[in-house]
């Protein structure tokens, strides 16, 4: 009797062990193949695609990991195809991650992880050199491209944007049409004016804040260069002061806006249960008024109306002299360092910046290529005031400060915890005052500050 | 050549013990240990989780831990999920004891109780997150059963919120509770329910002087693991509310720190705390409960 249970407890065992032995040898293998595929990446030299008759020759096998799982079956084997008539002999195959920055993060501790993927806006800019390949001098990339500026390392660029953004309101012109606005709010004032009489006349929700999905709440970071009305204020003006979240300077003013506009019910009944998807559906039929996006977002909204013409872009408001839009990379593309097929992936590099139309199709901004067409919703602003534009560099030196004081701190500035801070207490959840959170984000600012300008 | 059936019966079965206990041993070691001694190594780090060269800061991430309230702050919450856990386990405790006499659809009922612990926690999240949305599930209920005036807005209000999630936690490990009491309690032989029913005993005394007694042990342990469990809530509040509105516990800010605000070093400071306070409240519980005998 007692030898019966100890068989059968042994053939469990045995059965359990083989089950994860299984899956252990698997990754061995996997691990294995992604060593013996490293180097160290000693070389500097930037690799570059044979052009014309060579394109013929250039043979291998890339992996391209993108965050766009939802084209990725479509849209993207349409492009390999098209790829392939000019370089036949290279076989593109897709990954598609659908929490793309926090999983390439975690692969980007092994050698393998594609040979062409988007750089991770969390990758320290000075650690680039460690994990991609170096496209070639920034000088002279930049003849051809914008927006290098931001993943470069000594003058070296590691990415090319796949599309250039540009920030501020989307909004229903119909719920416009609706409250009685007839012209697109200007300053803040008119702005609140605005959300005002959209609640006052209308059943829409005048401006949807999207708290619980939490990302989108980080979009406000980006027009900051709009309520500064000024390209140099976030990578220059800003480390050189001390006192950033003081009012009167930008971040206040701009995060104002959402606060009052918490306090004064003109956001969504209850935040903290949004819903990300149907809000886009939402905006797109006439249920909210406005939401603060990249451009990114406009092809998504429109595709969701029943009259795409009523979705509309406008700029922040902004108390400032002049409304500059800043214009700001989406993701950048670069090609890993331990690709085996270092040709082959910059063929693809190249293709896809500058001719699989991707930037402004489905990218839904602008493409990085010097003297390409602006996409149509932008051309109402010709001639207007308006400017677009792109962030002044940091000062040389200083590449990287924000982002370092910022993560010293712990402020987030592009994440959403402060933000949901304010909503929270806007409406009523928290003790502290608008004014309570800007110091407190303004003392963490100064004291991340001094830390950072002296380790330099 | 040596073989294996040459050996004496006793060498093979320590051959075949040893061979057979190899997998789970390195599975253990890669999975566990490893990664708990790496995770001791960077906390005396300011590693980003990334770059390839690694500070050694020596104990500053242990100095910034205990030098900023706010980051303590958050085990308020916990209280929440701590006082959730009694109502847990009672419940546990009076579901499996009526389910351990006869009542009809037994085992339907016992498949209805454990059915959440086989749910994924992420799936759970979004399941509570409609139950709990001003025109949700929960709303709705009260509205049909006539209690309309009760309608709150579970996730917004931040006296509700952690009563809000800690339910949802309730309805997620209950089943577990459950279905270990059950075990114990079936264990219970018959032939002493018998014995009690002749001396006139009803199913309360049944209850106090059969089942509790011989079910210490297990009720002990549900304890402890529960207790330790509300220390390290994380992922209901992190499905549902990302930690905003006042819902943050320690885990949820060790991940922010980890990977918002990439320092992987303090993080895994933070997290080498968690596991003494965890440990500290075991050998509290154990301690109590062996002076109570």
């Amino acid at each position: 009797m007692k030898k019966t249970k100890a068989i059968t407890g042994l053939a469990a065992l045995t059965l359990m062990a083989g089950l994860f032995a299984g899956c252990s040898s698997n990754n061995n293998a996997d691990n294995a193949a992604g060593t013996n595929a490293g180097n160290n990446g000693a070389g500097t030299a930037a690799t570059a695609a044979p052009e014309g008759d060579g394109a013929k020759d250039l043979k291998g096998n890339i992996t391209v990991i993108t965050q766009r799982t939802d084209i990725v079956d479509t849209v993207f084997k349409d492009y390999a195809a098209k790829f392939n008539e000019q370089y036949p002999n290279v076989k593109v195959n897709f990954e598609a991650l659908s929490t793309y920055e926090d999983q390439i993060k975690i692969r980007m501790s092994t050698n393998d992880y594609g040979d062409v993927l988007l750089l991770p806006t969390s990758v320290a800019i000075k650690d680039l050199p460690d994990f991609f390949e170096p496209l070639g001098q920034k000088a002279e990339l930049e003849q051809q491209y914008t927006g290098l500026e931001e993943r470069s390392v000594d003058g070296i660029a590691y990415g090319i944007p796949i599309t250039v953004n540009y920030s501020g309101i989307i909004y229903n012109k119909q719920v416009f049409k609706d409250a009685g606005i007839t012209e697109v709010p200007r300053t803040i004032e008119q702005f609140m004016t605005a959300l005002q009489s959209i609640k006052d006349k209308t059943d829409a929700v005048p401006l949807y804040t999207n708290y619980a999905a939490g990302w989108t709440l980080t979009q406000w970071e980006a027009v900051l260069a709009t309520v500064a009305g000024n390209r140099d204020y976030v990578n220059i003006a800003q480390v050189a002061s001390d006192d950033n979240f003081v009012q009167g300077q930008p971040h206040y003013d701009l995060y104002k806006v959402m606060y009052d506009a918490a306090k004064n019910g003109l956001i969504e009944e209850d935040p903290t249960t949004t819903d990300w998807e149907s809000s886009k559906a939402d905006l797109a039929n006439g249920k909210i008024g406005t939401m603060v996006l990249g451009s990114w977002a406009i092809g998504q909204v429109k595709g969701l109306a029943t009259n795409p013409d009523d979705v509309g872009f406008m700029p922040f408001p902004t108390n400032a002299e002049k409304v500059l839009v800043p214009l700001a990379d989406d993701y950048n593309l670069g090609i890993s360092i331990h690709s085996k097929n270092k040709e082959a992936a910059r063929a693809w590099v190249d293709w896809f910046i500058n001719e699989s139309g991707y930037p402004t199709t489905e990218g839904g901004g602008m493409s990085p290529v010097k003297g390409a067409e602006l996409p149509e919703i932008l051309k109402q602003f010709d001639g207007t005031e308006v400017t677009f534009d792109t962030l002044a560099p940091a000062k040389e030196g200083e590449e990287g400060w924000v982002d370092a004081i910022d993560k010293e701190a712990e402020i987030g500035l592009w994440q959403p915890d402060f933000k949901k801070v304010i909503i929270e207490a806007a409406i009523g959840n928290r003790k502290d005052s608008y004014d309570d959170i800007m110091k407190d984000l303004n003392d963490k600012w100064k004291a991340a500050r001094a830390k950072v300008t002296a380790a330099q | 050549m040596e073989r294996v059936s040459n050996l004496s019966y006793k060498n093979q079965r320590i051959l075949i013990i040893l061979l057979f206990s190899l997998v789970p041993v390195v599975l253990l070691l890669t999975f566990s240990y490893l990664p708990v001694i790496k995770m001791f190594q960077y906390s005396f780090t300011s590693w980003d989780g990334f770059s390839k060269n690694m500070e050694y800061v020596g104990f500053d991430n242990y100095k910034t831990i205990f030098t900023r309230p706010e980051y303590f702050a958050v085990f308020k919450v916990s209280l929440y999920y701590f006082f959730a856990t009694f109502v847990q386990m009672g419940l546990a405790l009076y579901f499996a004891t009526i389910l351990s006499f006869n009542v009809r659809l037994k085992n339907w009922f016992k498949g209805i109780l454990f059915f959440p612990t086989l749910l994924n926690g992420v799936a759970i999240g979004f399941i509570f997150l409609f139950f709990f949305k001003p025109e949700g599930t929960l709303n709705t209920l009260l509205d049909l059963a006539g209690l309309g005036a009760w309608q709150q807005k579970w996730l917004l209000n931040p006296h509700l919120i952690n009563i809000s999630l800690a339910f949802a936690s309730v309805w997620r490990y209950m089943g577990m509770n459950f279905i270990i009491f059950l075990g114990a309690i079936s264990s219970i032989g018959s032939d002493i329910y018998e014995a009690s029913e002749i001396d006139g005993a009803n199913r309360w005394h049944q209850f106090r002087h059969i089942i509790l007694p011989s079910i210490k042990r297990i009720l002990q342990l549900n304890l402890i693991l529960a207790v330790s469990g509300a220390i390290g809530v994380f992922e209901i509040p992190y499905v549902m509310t990302g930690g905003s509105n006042g819902s943050s516990t320690f885990v949820i800010q060790t991940v922010d720190v980890a990977f918002k605000y990439s320092k992987l070093g303090l993080a895994s400071a933070m997290a080498v705390v968690l596991l003494g306070i965890v440990i500290i409240v075991t050998i509290l519980q154990r301690v109590l409960i062996k002076e109570e005998k």
